[in-house]
């Protein structure tokens, strides 16, 4: 029987490549995402040993408690007078000291700082060019000396920086200009993406880096023979309290740990995409058999006269699609390598360079994604192959025996079907609560709960009843798992993962009933939108397609031939070339073009409309699967729009609240909106004329109540520059907050039980511990607060922090916000490339536009299972084009001419589509204002622009879907779709 | 079954079937009772809507009665599960269709096996070679059923249905589909299984020429028996039928 089965795919190429097209994506997804973290992984993973290579140990500041990137605090310094003491240990070969920055700009050419997105900027300083623990080589010039700067090959090469040249570099302090001596690149030739390189000698360095006297680290080689346990012990002997050592191999690792977080933050994040454009693939499966299954009973029938049992006809579909699954699976698996590729172009594009060091592919790759997309394709075979098992052998002397009910009616029932759902929550809920996916036996506890309850909800005699317990099942998981405190985040996210599956689930199902209407309403939407869009493409594509055509081939005079070829050319250079290779395939083969071609109309027959409509209905299961796909995809983008939107609208409002009625005028951040900058650019800043107050936001990590949190120092100013609501306390706080003053916002004096008078003890990364008193209680304001949990005044962060750093500064000016000022603020800050003044509403667009990028990745991830849901619509129309040949054929020998067969296509696929996007869009406003409804900073706020492009596009899709389906509809036969048997 | 039909391998008693309920109800059979002897070709014979297609159907298994016993080859088949009647088809039951039913992703020669290789089977070789030799497909082995005339795709089935050695072929409308001339080779094919093979064949016809091959050919109108022929020629079932039609 498996022979045949593969035989029968065979004989249905086009059917099935169109159904493995679905796993094909979702596969390549999930693999693109291991390869892509694998590699990035690996790139990262040999930098951070090559730069260790040559110690033994290293030896570093210790910081009081673990500190994140890049938030303005870090750890403490080495005192220089080490250095020599552990010179002088005896199993001390080497030792060498080092300070870093990671903040370091390079000032291009163009007076600006060389940034990439997010990438970091490291400054460091090179002792001894050739000692062993430089990681670096040279590619052309010498080590750098005073005021010289060695940078790396790529930076180099983008900037057109030559040895000898003088640039500028700004770290701590403001610009100073420093000769390259030297283009280098690490010893294995690996790059970090988009990161610059900036080295210089020791003195140089802390010079810049604000560290003279200090050291961020000393690297030790070991004598011979000495192994690196027994140095480490040796040099922890000498070791002041606030530094530590570890072995080399033991410092990398530590090195790695945070971008070992960002790159299994970026998996899973990669992967739940491919999950869901695997679980909109299913979809497509289930529908594709389901139809294959509908068009091949009279073959099953004839199977079982001859002896085929049930459970060889379910083996044989099960068979089918297993070959399939694993096939596509395959070419998914390997497509994931170039997905890979275009990811790492994706993300360089949004200006988010990943490190590449060569594709990794690792066998774990090849098990989960192979696993992943047969499993599915597996799953989603079920249900099709045992209503194969219900066609009875009778089928086979009846024409146009249709499938007799569903294999599930022999169980139906209301009180079986509650039964299995019932079990299903409970194990499920057991599953998700008590262990929360820790464990592979929670796991698939977990997955087998869902799948009784998605069973269960299949089973109730009334398919309505069980698609509103399915979705009321689906919406309370999602209001447990959002509005019950405490759940942890993995908790949080399963509980809305099945809630949002179990509700998707319900709508597809409803959605057969409610085809019909839906159908009729969306019938004259779609006539009309698809006129304006034609009415648009018109004289782009048809009219000079059918120009270019007539002029290659129709009939008439030369030289009108002539003119339309030339016309056609000039309104879509594009087509000439298709035109071309049909002239070439024309004048090769003996293949004939279709002439005459219809003069392209763009009015929809209302006849045509008619018919289309009408098919669009009369199979509404079959409608409400294909639509049920493209509204997944639709629903989750929508949800990002709307969720989007709501940040945007929220954060404007809290930036608004908070200039109120104040005094401030313009705000300096960092180029990039969000790092850190150091303080003398707004020291710098306040000494542009004009300027009457700047209130500068320090921030960074403390501890207090055993929980790291962020804190954030305001200057006295801040009564003038910013308007706070007070819960307990007034504007006058924030001026007299001194040197043991805090105030702390609302939600975080609830949870420690803290009120005005209460003392409160932070300890600061050097591990220095102080006690403060809260002055005021804030209420943050809606959309996001500009102050951590607990704020100081500058004096006292100053106090307790080395080279602290402002997040950003509000400055007030003499005549506000105006030409003049704006001028003086940027000339003030000339010597700080990375910070950027701006006014009010500028610094609004800067912060949302960090928001954008992660949008855009947000939207091209989505994309992908919206163009498996197209794949969906285009597999249907095939299927269904297929299945009325006879019924076309007929049309067409009444008189359809065969314009008329592909508009009665296309208005059944934008119909389709409409749906899916009407019922993706309510459920993606739906899902997203629950969400907002639970963070309490978020307001919600309706994407009109992002619905209506949605909207759009789904139409865009629809019709795309069609092309195809129309073409081979158009082309049948009348007489040969007539006799077809 | 019981003794008094003797060597009978398909039995059927006071055999009713109604569909649909109530005043749409249609009754197809109105208890018809037949006995298909073993070795013999049987035609059942009646105008459009007699019910002799519905027999056929009872008669082979495909549908239930709703009264009345059927028993092929000594057991009663009214009563049995899915899995009990699908072990039957494979030992006792063959069917040659109308419209060929071939599977046309396999060659002509694979689905000639396909009932062996259904029931995991060994195809017994000089079987099979004296087969394809007798329906004349020896040199068509490897076409798929596209490439193949109606003719050859009718023998191609009728191969099938005896590469089993079925206790009884049911043949519904075997040249239903074919022009004359193919449906006199194929008549000839069904008529030497029974000569050559002591094939018992149950054949549903309207054709008068097809049910002349039959040894015994039995009438239907409005769900009865209503007259039996012995063997006899075209010609004067095609009055019988006349007959029938204008009563």
């Amino acid at each position: 029987m498996g022979r045949f089965a593969v035989r029968g795919l065979l004989s249905r190429k086009l059917r099935t490549a169109l159904t493995a097209i679905a796993i094909v994506l979702g596969v390549a997804m999930i693999s693109g995402t291991f390869v892509l973290t694998d590699s990035i992984d690996q790139a990262f993973d040999s930098i951070f040993t090559d730069i260790r290579k040559g110690s033994n140990a290293v030896i570093s500041g210790k910081s009081a408690f673990d500190l994140g990137d890049q938030t303005g605090v870090s750890a403490p310094t080495l005192s220089e007078s080490l250095l020599p003491e552990v010179r002088a240990l005896p199993d001390v070969a080497e030792a060498e000291g080092s300070v870093d920055s990671d903040a370091t700009q390079l000032i291009g050419d163009d007076g600006k700082a060389v940034v990439s997105g997010g990438a970091p900027n490291l400054g460091f300083s090179i002792a001894n060019g050739d000692s062993v623990f430089n990681p670096l080589t040279l590619v052309e010039g010498d080590w750098p000396g005073p005021n010289e700067v060695a940078i790396d090959k790529e930076t180099a090469a983008k900037e057109d920086f030559e040895v000898g040249e003088t640039i500028g570099v700004q770290a701590e302090g403001p610009v100073e200009r420093v000769r390259v001596s030297a283009i280098v690149q690490f010893s294995s030739g690996l790059t970090i993406g988009g990161a610059t390189l900036a080295g210089f000698d020791l003195p140089t360095a802390q010079r810049l880096f604000k560290k003279v006297g200090q050291l961020d680290e000393i690297a030790v080689a070991a004598k011979p023979g000495v192994t690196d346990a027994q140095l480490v012990r040796e040099i922890e002997a000498i070791l002041p309290s606030h530094a530590q050592v570890r072995t080399g191999s033991e410092q990398a690792v530590s090195d790695a740990a945070d971008t070992n977080d960002f790159i299994s933050f970026l998996r899973g994040f990669l992967l739940a995409f491919g999950g869901i454009a695997l679980f909109v693939g299913s979809f497509v499966i289930a529908n594709s058999l389901s139809i294959t299954i509908a068009q091949r009973t009279r073959e099953f029938a004839t199977l079982r006269t001859i002896g085929a049992t049930n459970r060889q006809i379910l083996g044989s579909v099960m068979v089918e699609a297993l070959v399939v699954g694993v096939v596509a699976s395959i070419v998914g698996l390997f497509l994931g390598l170039l997905l890979a590729e275009g990811l790492f172009e994706l993300f360089d594009a949004v200006g988010f360079t990943l490190p590449n060091s060569g594709l990794v592919f690792e066998p774990r790759t090849v098990v989960v994604a192979l696993a992943a997309g047969i499993l599915v394709t597996f799953l989603a075979s079920v249900y099709p192959g045992f209503r194969a098992t219900m066609v009875p052998p009778i089928a086979a002397v009846r024409e146009g025996a249709s499938l007799p009910g569903e294999p599930l009616d022999r169980i139906r029932g209301t009180s079986v079907a509650a039964l299995v759902t019932a079990v299903g929550v409970v194990v499920g809920g057991f599953a998700i609560t008590t262990t929360p996916g820790n464990t592979l036996v929670s796991a698939l506890l977990a997955v087998l709960g869902l799948m009784l309850t998605l069973f269960g909800c299949a089973l109730f005699p009334s398919r309505t009843l069980g698609a509103i317990v399915s979705c009321a099942l689906g919406f309370a998981a999602l209001v447990y798992g959002l509005f019950v405190p405490d759940l942890g985040t993995t908790r949080v996210l399963l509980w809305m993962g099945v809630g949002v599956l179990l509700v998707f689930f319900g709508v597809a199902r409803v959605t057969t009933r409610l085809i019909p209407s839906l159908a009729a309403f969306m019938s004259p939407i779609a006539r009309w939108a698809v006129f304006a869009l034609l009415v648009l493409f018109w004289p782009l594509f048809t009219l000079p397609y059918w120009l270019l055509r007539y002029g290659a081939w129709g009939p008439g005079a030369a030289g009108k031939r002539v003119l339309a070829f030339v016309g056609g050319s000039l309104l879509n250079p594009l087509i000439f070339g298709i035109v071309l290779v049909m002239w070439l395939r024309r004048a090769l083969t003996r293949w004939e073009p279709e002439w005459p071609a219809e003069f392209p109309g763009v009015i929809p027959d209302r006849s045509t409309t008619r018919v289309g409509s009408e098919n669009a209905r009369r199979n509404p299961q079959r409608t409400a699967s294909t639509a049920a796909a493209l509204m997944i995809g639709l629903a989750l983008v929508t949800l990002v729009a709307t969720l989007a939107a709501g940040i945007i609208a929220s954060f404007e409002g809290a930036v608004n609240d908070l200039w109120k009625d104040s005094d401030s005028d313009y705000a300096i951040t960092a180029q990039n909106n969000f790092s850190p900058i150091p303080i003398d650019a707004a020291n710098a800043a306040a000494q542009a004329p004009g300027v009457v107050a700047v209130m500068n936001v320090r921030t960074g990590e403390v501890r207090a109540f055993d929980e790291t949190i962020f804190a954030t120092a305001v200057d006295p100013t801040a009564r003038e520059l910013i308007a706070l609501k007070w819960k307990d306390g007034s504007q006058e706080v924030l001026a007299n907050l001194g040197s043991d003053g805090v105030f702390v916002d609302d939600g975080y004096a609830k949870s420690n039980d803290l009120a005005v008078g209460s003392p409160i003890e932070l300890t600061f990364a050097s591990g220095v511990t102080q006690t403060y008193v809260v002055n005021g209680i804030f209420d943050p304001p809606t959309g996001g607060s500009p102050f951590g949990n607990v704020t100081l005044s500058t004096e006292a962060w100053d106090a307790k922090v080395a080279n602290p750093r402002n997040l950003y500064t509000f400055i007030a000016m003499k005549g506000d916000v105006n030409d003049s000022n704006t001028r003086a603020l940027e000339k003030s800050l000339a010597a700080f490339p990375n910070a950027k003044a701006q006014t009010r509403q500028e610094f609004i667009d800067n912060q949302i536009s960090g928001l954008s990028a992660v949008l855009n990745i947000l939207y091209v991830l989505l994309a992908l299972s919206v163009i498996v849901s197209l794949f969906g619509i285009v597999n249907t129309l095939v299927l269904t084009v297929f299945e009325r040949t006879r019924e076309i054929g007929m049309l067409r020998a009444i008189g359809m001419t065969r314009r008329q067969v592909r508009q009665m296509i296309r208005h059944e696929s934008v119909i389709t589509a409409l749906i899916g996007a009407a019922l993706g869009i309510v459920l993606g406003i739906v899902l997203a204002a629950l969400l907002i409804a639970r963070v309490d900073f978020l307001v919600f706020s309706f994407p009109t622009t992002q619905v209506i492009v949605f909207v759009i596009a789904a139409i865009v899709v629809g019709l795309i879907a069609a092309i195809f389906p129309a073409r081979r509809a158009a082309k049948l036969d009348p007489l040969q779709a007539i006799a077809y048997e | 079954m019981s003794e008094s039909h003797d060597g009978a391998v398909v039995v059927a008693q006071d055999v009713t079937r109604r569909y649909g309920e109530g005043e749409t109800a249609v009754d197809a059979l109105r208890g018809v009772s037949v006995d298909i002897a073993p070795g013999k070709a049987t035609a059942v014979m009646g105008p459009s809507g007699s019910g002799k297609s519905t027999l056929m159907h009872i008669l082979a298994g495909l549908d239930k009665p709703t009264s009345g016993t059927v028993g092929i080859a000594g057991t009663e088949i009214t009563t049995l599960g899915d899995n009990d009647l699908t072990k039957l088809r494979r030992e006792h039951i063959g069917f040659v269709f109308q419209f060929f039913n071939l599977l046309p992703m396999l060659d002509a020669k694979e689905n000639i096996l396909l009932p062996l290789t259904i029931a995991g089977e060994k195809p017994d070789d000089g079987w099979l070679d004296q087969l394809v030799d007798d329906v004349g497909l020896k040199d068509r082995l490897s076409h798929r059923p596209a490439e193949l005339s109606g003719g050859q795709q009718q023998r191609v089935a009728i191969a099938r249905a005896l590469i089993s050695r079925p206790t009884v072929l049911f043949a519904d409308e075997p040249t239903g589909n074919l022009d004359s001339a193919t449906s006199a080779e194929i008549l000839e094919l069904l008529r030497r299984s029974v000569a050559e093979y002591g094939q018992t064949i149950v054949m549903v016809t309207h054709d008068s020429r097809a049910a002349a091959v039959a040894h015994r050919v039995l009438f239907l109108a409005d769900g009865e028996i209503v007259r039996e022929l012995g063997e006899c020629d075209a010609h004067t079932i095609h009055t019988v039928m006349e007959e029938l039609a204008a009563a």
